[in-house]
């Protein structure tokens, strides 16, 4: 009997349910959409909106602290000091510039929009905006280039600060062939071997500063400053790198160590 | 009849399936449309995360473990972090804490509005999908006003938040439970008790409990057998300690314990009592800087910390390693999709293929946290 | 004068062409109307608006360049399929759809072929489309594509039984198996319809047809066949362009055939519902194909409401409880037909 009785029952339970099921489908049949009639209108992009970057070069003082921060390097910064006649101003922070920043390049296809290379940033130059359609058929087209240097003026800047490196640098071996002669003079009972770096003559262009040389003050650190936090992406944007030598591996991981901040995630990261 | 043997097939399900939930690939050997035996095959979304891991600064890992399982985001991000401020020993305001819960439940809400959703969609039943999906976009509302994000949030960092609520936040919630609780009587309405869908969940892939604890099984497909275990009240991190509300466990109202309407019914309920815990939280919110204990430069001293927590879909547990320096020595994510996933099966032999597809969407899988 | 054309023409080569080619006529512009109502009604309970673009008033062209495209579309015949089969299949399966509305009276004045055992006609070239989907499913040569077509033979065979005896209890009422004569015997006001004769018996056997109809037609709750979340897409998961475009026009031809025989077995056919007032001829096709887009309605209505049943649940409805139930139900009409007359 009880079977008989599920078996009526669950014959009345699904008409039943079906029922309330229709009448739940058709009370939405005459509620208003939720949906927006998409190009024509759009949400409202909070003021928090985590889209396209975007770089105020006027404030950039070229640090690369984004780039250090940015899990999936994307950002590509590359510098050139400037010379000590130039002035670059100094940004809205109040933050003198020293550097011209001869690459800044922000990946899209790569970024993640976590927004981790916003909170470092010393001036506040870099944020995120509300733009979020800028997609392209051609990948290389989302790296974007952020520089307000012309290519021609970038490649210059780098030429003059690699001079300017040239000079120190050969001063810098004068100066310690002179000290070295003197503590030969000085110390006649002579050990040969007592030279750590036999002071030879200025390399032809030599881009990495040769690391033991005990430079007489801490301020000439590097003059080009050069993190390449994606060999790849830095080739397909307009960078001054031709005129650059391309570095081996084992001196760019030597690098970070010209660096001001010595922790540089990227620079061995291939 | 006995001694007819039919030939069995093999039958590729997924990994370009449409109910896998995903890239999941179901090695199905079938007898007929009867599934003699269901092999899972994963790897198809692998993305190296503790790999990654393992290069990258302590702050950085945070945007990785967004995707790990990316409908749960926050809640992935929030068993990181406690990890790291674990590792770290520091203390985090407790507005942090209650922020973070907030979101953790919003999170949870959302997750399991995507489970309950498409799982109306394998049934065959289309229209609660889009109405969950309607209910999910209110709440990833909340989300982008409060960090920028809608997806992948980056929102809870070692030490605090990156923002802290905005104005019109706590109005905003409230609003969307207002709106939410009807919302949940109107899917039961539609689907929960609807008597195909009963039909087609109630009794199938029955989930015994002693198997489930075996299988490492946690969270709604662990609770659906009627197991009380949730982290959240069996070993209480962050401030759920502070809040009432009750484990929800499957009841076998409609079949057996443990089967795949009871899994399913867990999860609706739990939104219910996630609702609960969002309101106490929003009532009891304390004021506080979410910046205040944010670290400069994260540098755990060596040593290494094991924190578990209660994610939508089950037990969510990160391994730490720290060599003393900027960066983990080893990351290990502990995915509850992955041993959830192992049960398939167990408990899919004998079903038909129909079946199959109420028992992946039962068992609430991301492929992205099983693969990581 | 049963059909006005045949009437002009005479029954010869033209007049059998263009009665022949009148409801492909209607079957093209409907399946874009369904298809276009469907997309709409699905939207709005969805709280959704649908297509709004193409053909700027709501999407009206959604379904013109859905056709389009998938007219342009390159046709692919997989490598390991059953060529002749193949492409045989979608033709087979419009076929049944399309021979079916010879027998439908659109009105007094038009039936395609007036033919005595009309209904039984309709029953009978419907099942060719089980054989089409076999084919579709055979020759494709995937494992889903297999599974759908078992499925859909399994389906179509079993629902055809509680719709037959749903269809006989109606033929012993009005003593005819002409779906002209049926219409004739439902004339004057609504409550001559044989939903409301013999109280309650029709109205379940209405309810029964109706549910098997939805099986016949491929229909949620009943897609079993297709069941995108299962089976892929059943049978025709290896079918795209044009050939993919005739398994659609069948089951939306079908979804009328189905709703048309319901209109004229139960809810009057081309009667109007006030009696004589705006009955007629052309009033008559008007009346037979808004009956039917009202139950066209409701089948999309149950589409968009309801889950999927499971291949033994499905059997077990048909078997165990509307087979059953239209038994019964033929015994108490023909009791009361024998009786009370």
């Amino acid at each position: 009997m009880s079977s008989v009785d599920t078996y009526f029952k669950n014959i009345g339970k699904g008409f039943w349910t079906v029922l309330l099921g229709m009448k739940v489908t058709m009370r939405h049949l005459f509620t208003p959409a939720v949906t927006i009639q998409y190009p024509d209108a759009r949400m409202p992009i909070p003021e928090r909106g985590r889209n396209r970057l975007y770089v105020n070069m006027d404030d950039c003082i070229g640090c690369n602290q984004c780039g250090m921060a940015c899990p999936v390097g994307c950002i590509t910064i590359e510098t050139a000091k400037s010379l000590p006649t130039e002035d670059l101003g100094v940004t809205s922070t109040g933050q003198k510039k020293r550097l011209w920043v001869t690459q800044f390049d922000i990946d899209f296809a790569k970024c993640c929009y976590c927004g981790l290379c916003v909170p470092p940033c010393p001036t506040e130059c870099i944020y995120m905006t509300d733009v979020f359609e800028f997609s392209e058929y051609d990948r290389d087209k989302l790296n974007y280039s952020f520089i307000t240097l012309t290519p021609e003026e970038a490649a210059q800047k780098t030429e003059q600060a690699k001079a300017a490196e040239k000079e120190a640098a050969a001063k810098k071996a004068a100066a310690a062939a002179a000290a070295a002669q003197k503590a030969a003079q000085t110390q006649n009972a002579a050990q040969p071997n007592a030279q750590p770096n036999p002071p030879s003559a200025p390399k032809p262009a030599p881009s990495v500063a040769p690391t033991p040389q005990p430079a007489p003050a801490g301020a000439e650190a590097a003059p080009v400053s050069s993190v390449t936090a994606d060999p790849q992406g830095s080739k397909t944007a307009s960078s001054p790198e031709n005129v650059q030598p391309p570095r081996p591996q084992e001196q760019a991981a030597q690098a970070p160590q010209e660096l001001k901040t010595n922790d540089n995630p990227k620079g061995s990261a291939d | 009849m006995a001694e007819l043997r039919t030939e069995e097939m093999v039958l590729n399900m997924g990994p370009q399936h449409p109910s896998t939930h995903g890239v999941l690939r179901v090695e199905l050997v079938v007898d007929g449309e009867v599934v003699v035996d269901a092999i899972p095959h994963i790897g198809y979304l692998h993305r190296c995360f503790e790999k990654h891991a393992e290069v990258m600064s302590y702050q950085q890992i945070v945007p990785y473990c967004d995707r790990m399982d990316y409908l749960g985001s926050m809640n992935n991000d929030h068993a990181y972090v406690l990890g790291v401020e674990k590792l770290l020993n520091i203390q985090v305001p407790e507005r942090v804490e209650y922020i973070r819960v907030i979101m953790a439940e919003f999170q949870r809400i959302a997750s399991h509005l995507v489970s309950v959703g498409t799982y109306g969609l394998d049934i065959g039943a289309f229209t609660p999908f889009l109405f969950c999906f309607r209910d999910r976009e209110m709440i990833l509302d909340l989300f982008e006003m409060t960090c920028g994000a809608r997806l992948l949030y980056n929102y809870m960092w070692p030490g605090g938040l990156s923002h802290d609520l905005p104005p019109g936040f706590v109005e905003k919630a409230r609003a969307f439970i207002k709106h939410f609780r009807p919302a949940i009587k109107e899917l039961n309405e539609l689907l929960s008790y609807n008597e195909i869908f009963v039909k087609r969940t109630a009794n199938v892939g029955v989930l015994p409990a002693d198997i489930a604890i075996n299988y490492g099984a946690s969270g709604p497909t662990l609770r659906g057998s009627g197991v009380k275990w949730d982290l959240r009240k069996c070993e209480p991190y962050s401030v759920y300690d502070k809040f009432n509300w009750d484990i929800v466990v499957g009841t076998g109202e409609m079949g057996t314990l443990g089967d795949c309407w009871d899994r399913y019914m867990v999860k609706v309920w739990e939104m219910e009592q996630s609702l609960r815990i969002i309101e106490q939280a929003l009532d009891t919110l304390p004021e506080g800087d979410v910046h205040a204990a944010i670290p400069k430069r994260v540098r755990p001293p060596v040593g290494e910390v094991y924190v578990r927590s209660e994610s939508p879909r089950g037990e969510l547990a990160y391994y730490i390693v720290s060599d003393g320096s900027q960066k983990p020595y080893r990351v290990k994510g502990r995915a509850p999709s992955f041993s959830n996933l192992s049960l398939l099966p167990e408990i899919s032999r004998g079903y038909l293929i129909a079946d199959m597809i109420a028992i992946i969407g039962s068992v609430d899988i991301t492929l992205g946290d099983v693969d990581r | 004068m049963h059909n006005f054309i045949t009437y002009y023409l005479g029954a010869g080569f033209w007049g059998s062409l263009v009665s022949s080619i009148i409801p492909l006529v209607f079957i093209l512009p409907f399946a874009l109307v369904a298809i276009w109502l469907e997309l709409k009604i699905s939207a709005h309970m969805q709280d959704r608006v649908g297509p709004m673009r193409t053909g700027r008033w709501h999407g009206w062209a959604q379904p013109l360049a859905d056709v389009t495209k998938l007219i342009q579309k390159e046709d692919i015949i997989p490598a390991a399929a059953d060529k002749a089969l193949y492409i045989l299949a979608p033709a087979l399966v419009f076929v049944g759809a399309y021979a079916a509305y010879a027998a439908i009276p659109f009105s007094p004045a038009y039936i395609g072929s007036d033919i005595n055992l009309g209904i039984f006609y309709i029953v009978a070239v419907s099942a060719l489309v089980v054989i089409g989907i076999l084919m579709a499913g055979w020759s494709s040569n995937n494992k889903w594509s297999l599974l759908g077509a078992m499925r859909t033979a399994a389906q179509l065979v079993s629902y055809e039984i509680p719709s037959s005896l749903a269809i006989l209890a109606v033929v012993m009422v009005a003593g005819s198996l002409n779906l002209n004569d049926i219409c004739a015997a439902q004339s004057g006001w609504f409550w001559n319809w044989f939903v409301f004769g013999k109280f309650p018996f029709l109205f379940i056997t209405f309810i029964i047809y109706f549910i098997a109809s939805l099986a016949e037609t491929n229909r949620s709750p009943f897609d079993i066949p297709e069941a995108e979340s299962e089976l892929v897409a059943g049978y025709h998961t290896e079918y795209s362009g044009m050939r993919f475009a005739f398994f659609y026009l069948a089951e939306y031809a079908n979804m009328f055939v189905v709703a048309a025989v319901a209109a004229v077995l139960f809810f009057g056919g081309w009667n109007s519902p006030f009696g004589t007032f705006l009955s007629g001829p052309v009033w008559g096709v008007f009346w037979l194909i808004s009956k039917g887009m009202v139950l066209v309605f409701i089948q999309i209505w149950l589409r968009w409401t309801l889950p999927r049943f499971r291949v033994d649940q499905l059997m077990y409805l048909s078997w165990k409880i509307l087979t059953p139930f239209a038994l019964v139900n033929i015994f108490a009409v023909g009791l009361w037909v024998v009786l009370r007359g």
